[in-house]
Order: C-alpha cells, then sequence, then structure tokens
C-alpha cells in the first residue's frame, strides 16, 4: 500500500469516506435514483395521507417526474427552477396541498433511503434540499 | 412567432401549440392517434427548417436524419415546412396473405411483407389506409415461428380502418405498413422470471405473441396469461391457448369473463381483478398489459403497488381514435 493511499483510508476512516465527492455521487448517481423511485413512488401511491393528489395521473409520465424530483433532491443536476416548482404544484394547492402533505413527501423520501440503507448525516443532507423547495412547492 | 408551412398554406403556430394541434385546427388531415408520441401514426417530414430533436425521440436513425418527427412532439422554435412523410422511406408493401374471423369482430390479417421487416412480437405498425387515416395494431406472429406478420383487427363501430380491413380488404390486396414500433416485447435474458400477462379482447394480439416468443426462447418461470371479455363469444384462441397450457408445464390460460352467466371453464370476474386475486405479491415479476386503455391504466398502478417494479411493467394502450 503507498503512503498516498493509506492516508485516503485514514481520513476516509476518520471524516467518512470521499471527502470530496457530492452528495449525489456519495449517493451512487443515477443508479440510486433509479433504484429509489420505485420504492419512493410506491411509498406515497400506499400513502393515504397524500394518495388522493396521484389520483388519475399518468403513471409513466409521473415516474419521470419522480425521477427528476429524486435526482435533485440527491444533490444531481437538474434544471429545476422555484417558478417551476410553483407552476408544477399551483393546481395542487388549490386541491388544498399544505404542509402536512410535504411533510408526508419528505418522510416518504427518508423512508426510501433507509431501506436503501443509506447513512443518516447523507438522508439528513437531502431532507434538506428537499425542504429547501417547501415555500415554493406550497405557492408562498 | 413561428410559421408552419403545409403544400402552398402557411400557418401561425398558437402559443403551447404543437404542429399537429396547429395543422388540424386548419383542416390539414394529417392522421394522428395517440397524440402522446407513442404510435407515431401522425410522423411527417420537415422539407425546410428542422425540426427539434424532442420531437424525433422513437424515430429510426435513417428518419431523423431526413428530418422526419412527430407532428404531435413537435414545438418548433423556428419556421418549419412539414410534409406528409415519403412512402418510399416510411412505407413496406406487404401483400394480404390471409382473412379470417377469430370471433364475431376481431380478424386475423397476414400481411407477407415485399421487403423483409424485422420485428419483435408484441410491437405494433402502422397499416396505411389512405394519407389521412393510419392505424396502428399490434403484431400477433413471431419471427422465429411465423412466416408472415399476423394482426389481430377489431371492428370498431363506425371504424374507417377497420370497417375497411373488415369489408373491403380481400387476399392478394396490397397494403402499406409503417414500422415496427413499440417496446412491449419479450426480453430474453430472465429465464427464470414469472411473467404475468393481462389483456382485453384484441389486446390479446401482442400478449399471444409475446407468450409464444417466451415459450419459444424456453423461458422455464411461470407464465400466466388473463385474457377478458364480457361474454364467451368475445374470447378467441381459447383452443390454441388451451393446447399450449397442456404443452407447457409452466404456461397457465386463465380466460375470464366479466358476464353474470360464466359458464364452466371460465373465470367470472374482471381480468385485472382475477389476476391480482391469484397474484398478490408481484415482486420480480414481468407484467405486460394490453387491451382497454383504462384497464390498462389501472392494473399499471395495482401492479406496480403489488410489488413489480416499473420498468417490468409493459403496457399497450391503445388509444382508440374517433375519426
Amino acid at each position: 500500500m503507498t503512503e498516498k493511499q493509506s492516508l485516503a483510508d485514514w481520513y476516509d476512516q476518520k471524516y467518512g469516506k470521499m471527502p470530496n465527492a457530492s452528495l449525489f455521487e456519495q449517493l451512487g448517481g443515477t443508479a440510486a435514483v433509479d433504484a429509489a423511485v420505485d420504492i419512493f413512488y410506491r411509498k406515497v401511491l400506499n400513502d393515504d395521507r397524500i394518495n388522493r393528489f396521484f389520483e388519475g395521473v399518468d403513471m409513466e409520465k409521473q415516474a419521470a417526474k419522480q425521477k427528476a424530483f429524486l435526482t435533485m433532491a440527491f444533490g444531481g443536476p437538474h434544471n429545476y427552477t422555484g417558478q417551476d416548482m410553483r407552476k408544477g404544484h399551483a393546481h395542487l394547492v388549490k386541491q388544498g396541498l399544505n404542509d402536512s402533505h410535504f411533510d408526508a413527501v419528505v418522510e416518504n423520501l427518508g423512508g426510501t433511503l433507509k431501506e436503501l440503507g443509506v447513512a443518516d448525516n447523507l438522508i439528513a443532507q437531502v431532507a434538506a434540499i428537499a425542504e429547501s423547495t417547501r415555500d415554493d412547492v406550497l405557492d408562498r | 412567432m413561428t410559421t408552419i408551412s403545409y403544400g402552398k398554406q402557411s400557418f401561425e403556430l398558437g402559443e403551447g401549440q404543437s404542429v399537429l394541434e396547429c395543422l388540424t385546427k386548419q383542416g390539414v388531415p394529417v392522421p394522428y392517434s395517440c397524440r402522446s408520441g407513442v404510435c407515431q401514426t401522425c410522423m411527417m417530414q420537415a422539407t425546410a427548417g428542422i425540426p427539434p430533436a424532442s420531437s424525433q425521440i422513437g424515430l429510426k436513425e435513417s428518419l431523423r436524419l431526413r428530418n422526419y418527427f412527430l407532428a404531435c412532439l413537435c414545438h418548433p422554435t423556428e419556421d418549419l415546412e412539414a410534409a406528409m412523410p415519403d412512402d418510399m422511406h416510411v412505407s413496406v408493401r406487404a401483400i394480404v396473405h390471409k382473412l379470417e374471423l377469430l370471433n364475431d369482430e376481431i380478424m386475423l390479417v397476414e400481411l407477407e411483407c415485399l421487403t423483409p421487416v424485422d420485428y419483435r412480437a408484441g410491437q405494433f405498425i402502422n397499416l396505411v389506409h389512405d394519407s389521412a387515416h393510419v392505424r396502428s395494431y399490434s403484431i400477433a406472429s413471431v419471427p422465429n415461428l411465423d412466416k408472415h406478420i399476423q394482426l389481430h383487427v377489431r371492428r370498431l363501430p363506425q371504424g374507417r380502418v377497420s370497417g375497411w380491413i373488415h369489408e373491403d380488404l380481400a387476399l392478394g390486396h396490397t397494403v402499406e405498413i409503417r414500422g415496427p414500433t413499440g417496446d412491449c416485447f419479450y426480453i430474453p435474458g430472465k429465464p427464470d422470471q414469472p411473467m404475468l400477462l393481462i389483456g382485453t379482447g384484441s389486446g390479446l394480439a401482442p400478449l399471444y405473441g409475446i407468450l409464444r416468443d417466451a415459450l419459444d426462447q424456453a423461458h422455464a418461470g411461470p407464465i400466466r396469461l388473463y385474457h377478458g371479455s364480457r361474454e364467451q363469444h368475445g374470447l378467441y384462441l381459447i383452443d390454441e391457448l388451451r393446447e399450449l397450457e397442456s404443452r407447457y408445464p409452466n404456461f397457465s390460460y386463465f380466460p375470464c369473463l366479466s358476464d353474470v352467466h360464466v359458464p364452466a371453464g371460465f373465470i367470472a370476474g374482471r381480468v385485472n381483478e382475477a389476476a391480482l386475486r391469484d397474484n398478490p405479491n408481484l415482486k420480480g415479476w414481468q407484467v405486460f398489459l394490453c387491451g382497454h386503455p383504462e384497464m390498462v391504466k389501472a392494473t399499471r398502478k395495482k401492479t406496480f403497488l403489488a410489488g413489480a417494479s416499473m420498468q417490468d411493467i409493459h403496457a399497450d394502450a391503445f388509444n382508440v381514435s374517433h375519426l
């Protein structure tokens, strides 16, 4: 083992794996999104607190949106703007979408990552990114 | 403002309007069906201007390079001159080789292609009646087992193309087909994966192809086919499917009837409900759904919630066109 590698190992052990990797890389990139989308969407559709907002939507189109959302929440490349978030959820806000529903989605997101064995500190970072969209989603 | 030219006329594209919406609103008879980029019946060619890449999704490379595009997905930012597809590029001629009623309303149409067509059972082709009327039909034949392409065409009330097929088409006639396209087909490589096939009416066509393709490729996992209709005469290929069932121990056939009176040997109830009742845990399953769009939509969700992975659920819901 070279000195360089052992130093990296030491760093990983002391401060957690790959300090320079982005959140998205640490989570596993697009493969992680692919793994998460099934679990996350199934949780959302099974959650009676929020599944009425998904009644009658086209599942394939919705799955693509879920993927884009997860990519963003995982710190990956995206081109969401606050304005998109407002526009995309305006009809749901009219139907009564509020903080409790937003909380439920964040909870499902955390549950998904937990199921995939993601470390708590990374889950917290994902939750923080999701949290940053709250006011736009709820149009405030 | 973006301008769309067709023939000698020019039209201004409205805000958020697709080329298809713009042209059909102006009375240009562009054929269309799904309006969501799947069926490819609204394919056109840009003879001037470059169509956006997003309107070429799913098209063959050779067609993309010739600036073909799907009018329903086309929201150009520059002016386009659009034309109907050139038959030479997109169509294959085929001879009607066999016509046979499979039940009261479904006709088996066998087509002998004049140039070889590379397809997979379960994909679909577009059959051209005339430049304004093109319809998608799923392929029931298997390249490895059948000499010709087979379609199951249900006669729709006032159906222009299905009426033509049922009444006017005769053996030896030449027709034009486009395609094939679609990604609802058997994927080899996971021979032990259980497969659930659910279809209504002529939605059996792609499932029959997928089933025979899977069996021919020695699929070893269980394959369960649920075919539903209201009454017994709405089902077809019953004997053929029972024969396959007795020949292949891993294949089971469940004919379902939603009518009140159900004769012996058939399952009472709706096909999707029966399939989910018998198979409540679909984790790791491959699911194929074909037929009535509402059934497909509802069952897609139910099979997903029953554990099937999104990428393992394949569907071929044709929107019935009312042109």
